[in-house]
């Protein structure tokens, strides 16, 4: 059983117990624990159940690296599915439920797939579930979703803080070991901007559990040493709980925060995304231990050495009294040798390899430990956690020689340097066959803008798994970063580091070497994904020859933890199987974030009402105060209908319809766009934007106006005001302010940029209020002020002045045909004003209106609406607009797109109203039925619907759409479809409903 | 104006770091050519400020004049004298190619004011923030979180923040969340 040991933990407090729950039972650890050794030390080895056959699984690393022991976190709004916890750190009160099992742990009906899993080979779901097509629909897939899925999904809001922070380096370091620390040490000393990084809450990685010598002293007083001196230095940052997550084009690298995951009483946001602009990256993120590929290797108590290793050295947890060792480098004996130490039993050292020398050897045997070259296992007996190994010959079949009694199989199958970071903007790996790993290649970093590499690696992620290099090349790169980010200072000398001699690795892919099928089919690749030995063989063997292709075929690599222990095992079974080397087949694409990162750090602020931003008008706030049903009209929120008490939204549309024709309506139009633009040249500029002239239009008259795209599609629309000899006021729609004024600035900077134009964007200086309706002259003549007569201010013209007390800007326009004045004022008075005319207008039956009821009125007039009867395919043809094309002009922007064939075709569909006849409201689009069908066998259509609505002033519905020879067909009655299947008999009349002489705004 | 109220009426965020609306604050965006010696000269006779270069905020008492773009400065002066700073505007430039155009109640101008209003900033825009970088007297347009904005430095605590009206509110509430966050402590 697993336990905790008396004399070692340097990283837990002993005086000091903390306690949390797994699975409703009340544990206790110690501070400084993580999850993993904190559940280790009350043996429960068994942690989690595998995502395809449910096996039992406990944990298999001590690091970022593990795939088996995945817990639910938390409650409520804390709940987090598939937490590592291994990299989870104990804290009072923590609650762990483990995953993927029903009904229990212990007993777990899905384990039934276990022995199943001779049916479900690699390829299954493809294999069996293409036929019959409907039972994908009916059966397979509900059957896949309940059997499937790690975790559970979080079921109330996260209601904990995050954020970003920008900052720019000169150097930036990923990875606290040693070659970190000295790469730091480096550039911090030559005066370089230094950030140092480490994803776990210690520094000195591998060095400070294996204690070699560096400078004369133990790693770990070197460590302490170093560290105090960067944290001195004013030019250098360190961050644990920080890990280099993603480094991306121009040096821009992601790292990820954990503030208060180990802390959750703590008011700080929980985790910040640290979004750095690095001249030069230097990644020295150490390396994976590789499982060796037995039968059974997937046990709980079947562990990667070095983790065997650190949870006795870091938190004093033991996996059991008697450990096997298996290895097929002298790294591993490191752990016999600890655990040995520790009072510990080590049956046996289980070495693949026909011999080596070395002084870590030497020590084991003069320890007493039996070791046993030439030998493997042939298979891990047990089923909840490790009970006995079989020993075979590793050149052999997996004939078993000799069974020994264990709790703990300590494994290590070498090391895989950390490339990821390395990888993730495209620097290349090189095989390094003497140490059997992929390892950088120098000569092939990511580059960036300049050509020149940007990302250094070091240490052991360089391939330098020795101390004495692997701190030299630290401290190298460190410098060398420094350097070409462009820091003057002098980085000193390098600290020294020394090693145990030790002799080569011998790679070992599968174990033993010929095992047979039985034994294939339960060794495992990847723990989270269940694929096994067995499963990549029959990829290669089906023809999924590509490392990509096998890798989705199989699944390998595509769980949670990305392969960081099943990759390179993998490929090598891969390439065996192809009789390809290694280096040949290689790897899949490295992908940030090294580790999953929470998608709340990567929203940042943006959540809650923070989500995005809502735009506000000066008159928001009252509208929000009286009734307001909003829209969102881009990022604006506009009244759709002011509704009052007993009214549905509906009803308070009809109203407003009504009373803004028969008394005084209100619209805060001061999201429509308003650009100046001014300049010697803007008559000339306007014209090409426009598609009617614009050069002429007299000071203090207005003129509507089209814009085209270069295409001839209708672009925008818009009132155009003169306001002096060089300039001119001109109106966009509310989604084309910002859109238009770039258009504008595109044309000017690219194209005219001769032309002496300036525009500026005032949309948002000025609230706009249309005052409409037969009393709307009545109410500005009560405020006082400006002359606003039908012989002072006639139709489309403007007047500067004041209304009442404010600076007005009073428009004569009308998109409603009443008599109407749209009234700009100074955002800052806006709201003051809105007041003003709300109390003026009592008395003349004042009501303001929302834009629905500004489409009803507008559509009664058969007035156009850019977005509704145009789409981005639709030309001002299309809509009878040929009277606003000027034929005076030699040029304007789509004037030439218009005379291409398929614009002039006299069969496009064009604008006519429609009027049903039973006068229902007809669908929003719509589509009017034509004979026969079409290729596809859907029916042929001869038109749609554009705008429809219910007009409480015709008391009807009235429509507009896009009819193949619409205005020829006056008159005549077509079939538009229903949703529900029906058609609805509908009259082409003309668009104009209300007031066809236009006398109600010519007054 | 007894009618004029700026976008967010002077609300306050209080904190280590506090939040606070500027109130109504006189803008005006000159566009031109900033190499011509009117133009210089017409900007320091309205604000009192020395000409900026590209990236600067050069401020005389609560006027200033920010560097904008090659061809746009913004000139800050007290909202009651924008009328009569354009009038002086137009009349040395007459003649010339230039856009003066009141744009102060567009915007609205926020300050962020306290010991670590440094790392409020940098939690919210992609800018080097760096103390050896970004210094009083430095600007920049850039954006805070999802929405345009420009800041200087007006001293070594205090940041003054300028957006658009319409999203003032969405800015101020952003900036006080990223100073109830806390300080980073990494400046």
């Amino acid at each position: 059983m697993s336990t905790r040991l008396a004399n070692t933990g340097r990283l837990v407090n002993k005086n000091k117990a903390v306690s949390f729950t797994f699975n409703g039972k009340n544990l206790s650890g110690f501070d400084g624990d993580t999850l993993a050794s904190a559940l280790l030390a009350n043996d429960q080895m068994l942690m989690g159940r595998s995502f395809k056959y449910h096996r039992p699984r406990g944990v298999v690393a001590s690091g970022a690296e593990e795939p088996n022991a995945l817990v639910n976190l938390g409650t409520g709004s804390d709940f987090e599915p598939n937490q590592r916890v291994t990299t989870t750190e104990l804290y009072d009160g923590l609650s762990a439920t483990s995953q993927n099992h029903w009904p229990s742990l212990e007993f777990d009906v899905g384990a039934v797939n276990k022995h199943l899993s001779r049916f479900l080979p690699a390829g299954f779901y493809y294999k069996m579930f293409i036929h019959p097509r409907p039972f994908w629909k009916y059966v397979y897939e509900p059957i896949i979703r309940q059997s499937a899925g790690l975790g559970k999904a979080p079921k109330t809001r996260d209601d904990d803080a995050y954020e970003h922070f920008n900052i720019n380096v000169d150097v930036m370091v990923v990875g606290g070991g040693i070659a970190g620390l000295s790469a730091a040490l480096a550039a911090g000393r030559t005066g370089a901007r230094v950030l140092l990084v480490e994803q776990t809450a210690h520094w000195g990685g591998r060095a400070v559990v294996d204690q070699p010598t560096i400078d004369g002293t133990p790693a770990e007083d070197w460590v302490n040493t170093t560290l105090q001196a960067l944290e001195g230095m004013g030019n250098v940052t360190v961050r644990n709980r920080t890990q280099g997550s993603g480094v991306y084009d121009h040096g821009y690298v992601l790292a990820y925060e954990r503030i208060t995951d180990h802390a959750p009483d703590v008011d700080a946001p929980r985790h910040r995304l640290w979004r750095i602009r690095a001249k030069q990256i230097v990644t020295a993120t150490g390396a994976i231990e590789r499982p060796l590929s037995f039968a059974g290797n997937d046990i709980p108590g079947v562990t990667l050495a070095a983790a065997v290793r650190d949870y006795a050295v870091n938190w004093g947890v033991s996996m059991g009294d008697r450990t096997v060792v298996v290895t097929n480098n002298d790294d591993a004996y490191r752990t016999a040798i600890t655990l040995k130490k520790a009072g510990l039993d080590v049956p046996a050292i289980i070495d693949a390899r026909d011999g080596a020398t070395g002084d870590l050897i030497e020590e084991a045997r003069d320890l007493g430990i039996r070791i046993a070259f030439g030998k493997g296992i042939a298979k891990v007996k047990g089923n909840k956690r490790v009970t006995s190994v079989g020993i075979c010959a590793q050149a052999g079949e997996g004939a078993e020689l000799e069974e020994i009694a264990c709790d703990c199989v300590a494994m290590s199958g070498g090391w895989s340097p950390v490339v990821h970071l390395w990888s993730h903007c495209g620097g290349k790996l090189v095989w390094d066959d003497a140490q059997a790993m992929f390892r950088p290649d120098a000569e092939r970093p990511p580059l960036g803008a300049d050509g020149q590499g940007f990302v250094t690696t070091a240490g052991i992620a360089n391939g330098h798994l020795f101390t004495a290099e692997g701190i030299a090349d630290g401290f190298a790169a460190g410098r060398a970063a420094a350097k070409t980010a462009g820091a003057k200072g002098k980085a000193g000398d390098a600290p020294a580091g020394s090693d145990a001699a030790e002799g080569a690795i011998s790679p070992v892919w599968l174990m033993p070497q010929g095992a047979k099928q039985a034994l294939r089919s339960k060794a495992w690749l990847d723990f989270q994904n269940d694929v096994k030995v067995s499963d990549v063989q029959l990829a290669a063997q089906e023809g999924f020859e590509s490392v990509e292709h096998a890798k989705r075929y199989t699944t390998l690599g595509m769980a949670t933890d990305q392969g960081k222990l099943s990759n390179i095992n993998g490929l090598a079974i891969l390439s065996k199987s192809l009789n390809a080397d290694i280096p040949n087949v290689g790897t899949t694409t490295f992908r940030p974030p090294y580790t999953p990162i929470s998608m709340s750090s990567i929203a940042g602020p943006a959540k809650g009402d923070l989500f995005q931003p809502v735009r506000l008008t000066p008159i928001s706030d009252w509208s929000n105060a009286n009734g307001a049903d909003n829209e969102p009209v881009g990022q604006w929120r506009r009244p759709y209908a002011y509704v009052r008490d007993g009214e549905t939204v509906h009803d308070a549309v009809n109203r407003e319809v009504k009373n803004t024709r028969d008394n005084l309506g209100l619209l805060d139009a001061s999201t429509l766009g308003k650009l100046i633009v001014k300049g010697a040249d803007a008559g000339k500029f306007l014209d090409m934007m426009y598609t009617n002239m614009m050069s002429n239009l007299a000071v203090g008259k207005c003129r509507y106006g089209l814009m085209c795209t270069e295409n001839g599609f209708l672009s925008d629309d818009g009132v155009v005001a003169r306001i002096d000899d060089e300039t001119w006021l001109c109106h966009t729609t509310t989604g084309g302010a910002e859109r238009i004024h770039a258009w504008m600035e595109d044309w000017l900077q690219c194209e005219w940029w001769d032309w002496n134009v300036y525009v500026a964007n005032v949309t948002e200086q000025l609230a706009q209020i249309a005052v409409v309706g037969p009393n709307a002259r009545k109410v500005l003549e009560k405020l006082g002020g400006m002359d606003v007569s039908k012989e002072a201010l006639p139709f489309m013209q403007w007047r500067d002045g004041k209304i009442g007390d404010f600076d007005a800007r009073a428009y004569r326009i009308s998109f409603s045909g009443e008599l109407s004045y749209e009234i700009a004022v100074p955002a800052s008075q806006g709201r003051a004003f809105w007041d003003a005319l709300l109390d003026a207008g009592e008395e003349f039956g004042v009501m303001p209106y929302g834009t629905e009821c500004l489409h009803v009125l507008r559509a009664e007039k058969g007035f156009i609406m850019i977005g509704d009867e145009t789409d981005g395919t639709v030309i001002p043809q299309d809509l009878n607009l040929q009277w606003a094309l000027s034929k005076k002009k030699t040029d304007y922007l789509g004037k030439r797109a218009h005379s291409r064939s398929h614009m002039a075709d006299p069969n496009r569909w064009k604008l006519v109203g429609l009027e049903t006849l039973d006068g229902s409201v007809l669908p929003d689009g719509a589509y009017a039925i034509a004979e026969g069908d079409n290729a596809n066998g859907q029916r042929n259509v001869q038109g749609r619907v554009t705008s429809t609505y219910y007009s409480a002033n015709m008391d009807r519905g009235i429509a507009m759409g896009l009819v193949h020879n619409g205005p020829d067909r006056m008159g005549e009655v077509i079939e538009f479809n229903k949703v529900d299947g029906g058609t609805i008999k509908t009259k082409i009349v003309d668009q104009v409903f209300y007031d066809k002489d236009g006398e109600k705004q010519n007054v | 104006m007894s009618n004029a109220v700026s976008a967010l009426q002077g609300a306050v965020a209080p904190g280590e770091v506090t939040v606070r609306e500027g109130g109504l604050q006189g803008m005006i965006t000159l566009r031109g050519d900033l190499s011509n010696a009117k133009l210089k000269s017409v900007c320091k006779t309205v604000t009192g400020a020395t000409f900026p270069k590209m990236g600067e905020a050069k401020m005389s008492g609560d006027n200033a004049l920010a560097w904008m773009s090659p061809d746009e400065m913004l000139i800050l002066v007290p909202h009651s004298d924008v009328a009569d700073a354009i009038a002086k505007i137009d009349k040395a430039l007459k003649g010339q190619h230039y856009l003066a155009e009141n744009l102060s109640d567009a915007r609205a101008i926020i300050m962020v004011e306290g010991t670590f209003a440094r790392e409020v900033m940098a939690k919210l825009a992609p800018v080097d923030l760096h103390p050896d970088t970004f210094k009083p007297g430095d600007f920049r347009r850039t954006r805070l979180g999802q929405v345009a904005a420009a800041f200087w430095m007006k001293d070594d605590d205090t940041f003054a923040v300028i957006c658009f009206r319409s999203v003032a509110d969405y800015t101020f509430r952003l900036l006080a969340a990223g100073a109830k966050g806390g300080a980073v402590r990494h400046f």
